[in-house]
């Protein structure tokens, strides 16, 4: 039945089949009790992981532009995220719904972000975009460094400078300048990760296979071209930066709510590297490789584990040899024909059932 | 043979304005050639009795059978400077509403400059664009697209890695509209408009018989199939004129052949103004019917196929200057 379907469909309709099978194998087995407990904590954090390689994959892979500061877009949402689920505490009762509130509110705080960010970022292309991407998400690092919000009985109070400066009449703290965000509820569960991996894949796939999509991706292959034919390539190349951002400041909430403190500072210029390995090493605007590796590459220094501290090493080599072995043409070839050579054997091995089944249903 | 009109009364209305004030205005001066040669006497005798005018015959000519209609494009004086360089200065063209312009000159002369002029790739200088009686001053190349100029590359521009139909989808951008939201979210809005798409965007590969290609991707296909794809996307924006910059380019006589027939042939059935550029003589004489010839950025001689194969102008600047009786100036 996939086999009538067209090209994309089938191959978007795979992705989703991994996503949803990796879920039921991973929740069956912590159910069961049969992964570790440090790998269970690392759950939540694989799906925002996954969530913001989707995301950045739209700028990096789809948009073809370098982006350095996916961090800041995540940041932006993990601490919006944050106070909104604070304020939602007395009048939301139900876990989830407080927590699908503070993941919508950080996406469109960090869309608002994107919007202020990208507009004077667009006039720029290749390097420049990339270094000016990457001191914006410092700069955002630095504000909320420096940011101070507590609630109490009169509402929400904001600073800049100290906490003292809040004048807040009892109430809690909620961000705390560079100590960041303590007492935080653990709202998000696997299943909400999941939910949002769903979300953020069926966002991209149907943005991509859109005429916003095919926009976007001319602009990306010639920009020149698509200007030729009357597609504003500013406003596409911002189309996808939005969203990406806002994308990103979803995955931000969920991971931040995985925890019950955080601070600014886990959201620097690593992450965002961090981030685009995993896109690179999925294969750029290849979105279930980013997926894959993503996945990978969290759980890689956790299962690594055993071997101390030579489990770094062991990381840096693994990525070393993924990406000399996807980019090395004789190796590709060899896999090609390997693939080639198995697929022959089940068909002969195929035909050989379906001869030995005498008169048996035809097979397409 | 056949006058432009609407050049002529310019050039009328010009001279009468010149001679109704006794002086020329600098903003006339040159509209076209013969305007300014008649309004310089008016100068010199401008204390003298009125001078009689009397109508001229304008540079620009259109094929007969659009001369009373308005032109599809009017440059007037359009030129270009980078740095010091005048690359393209006083490019003067009227193109009639459904003639197969060329565009022809050695290499250097600036063709390729006018193109990237008319379609905004370079801001102009100096001079103005009339699309369809509308002034392009202020438009990026997008809206000139929208506004109606469509145009291929001489090194192939295509989205190398999507489909031969997705090309022809983009081409149809402007066409057929939806929004990002309703793809996003898949509302039926997205639907409709996909199809629609997808039924236009083949019957107009049909029409170049490459609706069997419109799985592939458009970077592996064959040279001329990618020429051509891109003549199909440029048509998929729905223009009025059609900028075709070399697109015999790498072809052999055959292809060539049949090209020119893809030509005329876009020309009947879309029933638009073609201007193209091309070296391949026997492609440019054979359908061209109004011809300019650029050297170092300047026109040199306009006319049909057989004025400018005998222009000695033209064959100065293709085979250098002859001896004696026939050289130059």
């Amino acid at each position: 039945m996939l086999k009538n379907l067209n090209k994309t469909t089938r191959s978007n309709i795979i992705t989703y089949g991994i996503v949803i099978v990796a879920f039921v194998v991973m929740q069956g087995l912590a159910m069961a009790g049969a992964i570790s407990n440090s790998l269970v904590g690392l759950l939540v954090p694989i799906c925002a992981y996954i969530c913001l390689t989707i995301s950045l994959n739209l700028v990096v892979g789809i948009s073809g532009e370098l982006s350095l500061g996916h961090a800041g877009f995540m940041s932006v949402g993990a601490f919006c995220g944050l106070v909104v689920a604070a304020c939602c505490r007395g009048i939301v009762g139900s876990d989830i719904v407080r927590l699908t509130i503070a993941i919508l509110a950080a996406g469109a705080m960090a869309a608002v972000a994107g919007v202020i960010i990208g507009l004077p970022v667009m006039r720029l292309r290749g390097d420049y975009l990339a270094i000016v991407t990457l001191a914006f998400g410092e700069i955002i690092k630095n504000l909320l460094n420096n940011l101070y919000v507590g609630k109490d009985a009169s509402g929400l109070h904001f600073s800049m400078e100290s906490a003292n400066s809040l004048g807040m009449q009892g109430g809690t703290i909620l961000i705390n300048g560079p100590q960041g965000a303590t007492g935080i509820d653990k709202l998000s569960t696997f299943a909400s990760g999941f939910v949002l991996i769903l979300v953020t894949l069926t966002v991209v796939l149907n943005l991509i296979n859109s005429r916003t999509g095919r926009a976007i991706m001319a602009v990306r292959d010639n920009r020149i071209a698509a200007e030729s034919v009357g597609i504003n390539v500013t406003k596409y190349r911002l189309i996808a930066f939005v969203v990406s951002a806002a994308l990103a400041g979803m995955a931000g909430a969920l991971y931040a709510m995985n925890y019950s403190s955080i601070v600014p500072k886990k959201f620097d210029f690593n992450t965002s590297i961090l981030i685009l390995v995993f896109v690179v090493l999925g294969g750029m605007g290849n979105i279930r490789g980013g997926i894959v590796s993503a996945a990978l590459l969290t759980v890689l220094p956790e299962l690594l584990r055993f071997i101390g501290d030579y489990r770094m090493l062991i990381y840096a080599i693994v990525l070393i040899l993924v990406m000399i072995l996807s980019n090395n043409a004789a190796f590709q070839s060899r896999l090609t024909s390997l693939r080639e050579k198995v697929r022959r054997r089940s068909d002969d091995q195929a035909a050989l059932a379906v001869d030995s089944q005498s008169g048996g249903a035809s097979h397409e | 043979m056949s006058k432009d009109v609407k050049g002529t009364y310019l050039a009328q209305s010009a001279a009468a304005k010149a001679a109704s004030e006794g002086a020329v205005s600098d903003a006339d001066e040159g509209r076209s050639q013969e305007a300014s040669a008649q309004a310089a006497p008016a100068k010199s005798q401008r204390k003298g009795s009125r001078t009689k005018m009397v109508p001229v015959p304008s540079t620009s000519i259109v094929p007969e059978r659009d001369a009373d209609k308005d032109p599809v494009l009017e440059c007037r004086h359009l030129g270009i400077d980078f740095g010091g360089l005048r690359a393209v200065d006083d490019f003067n063209m009227m193109i009639g509403r459904t003639e197969i312009a060329g565009l022809i000159g050695p290499n250097g002369a600036g063709k390729t400059t006018v193109f990237n002029l008319l379609t905004k790739v370079y801001q102009p200088t100096r001079g103005t664009i009339l699309l369809d009686g509308v002034d392009t001053a202020g438009m990026d190349t997008a809206k000139v697209s929208k506004a109606g100029i469509a145009r291929t590359f001489q090194n192939i521009r295509l989205f190398g890695s999507l489909t031969v139909e997705e090309n022809v989808r983009i081409g149809l951008h402007n066409q057929v509209k939806c929004g990002m939201w309703s793809g996003m979210l898949r509302l039926p809005r997205h639907w409709v408009s996909e199809k629609e798409f997808h039924d236009r965007s083949l019957e107009l590969l049909d029409v170049f018989h490459m609706a069997n290609n419109a799985g592939d991707v458009a970077g592996s296909l064959p040279y001329g199939a990618q020429r051509r794809l891109e003549i199909v996307r440029a048509l998929a924006t729905n223009p009025k004129l059609l900028l075709l910059d070399e697109p015999a380019a790498g072809m052999n006589p055959s292809e060539t052949a049949e090209l020119m027939d893809t030509i005329v042939r876009i020309r009947d059935t879309f029933n638009i103004a073609i201007l193209l550029i091309e070296h391949d003589m026997d492609l440019v004489m054979g359908i061209c019917e109004g011809i300019a010839v650029l050297n170092f950025g300047k026109i040199i001689a306009k006319g049909t196929p057989d004025d400018i194969q005998n222009n000695p102008q033209v064959i100065e600047a293709y085979l250098g200057k002859q001896d004696t009786d026939q050289g130059g100036e």
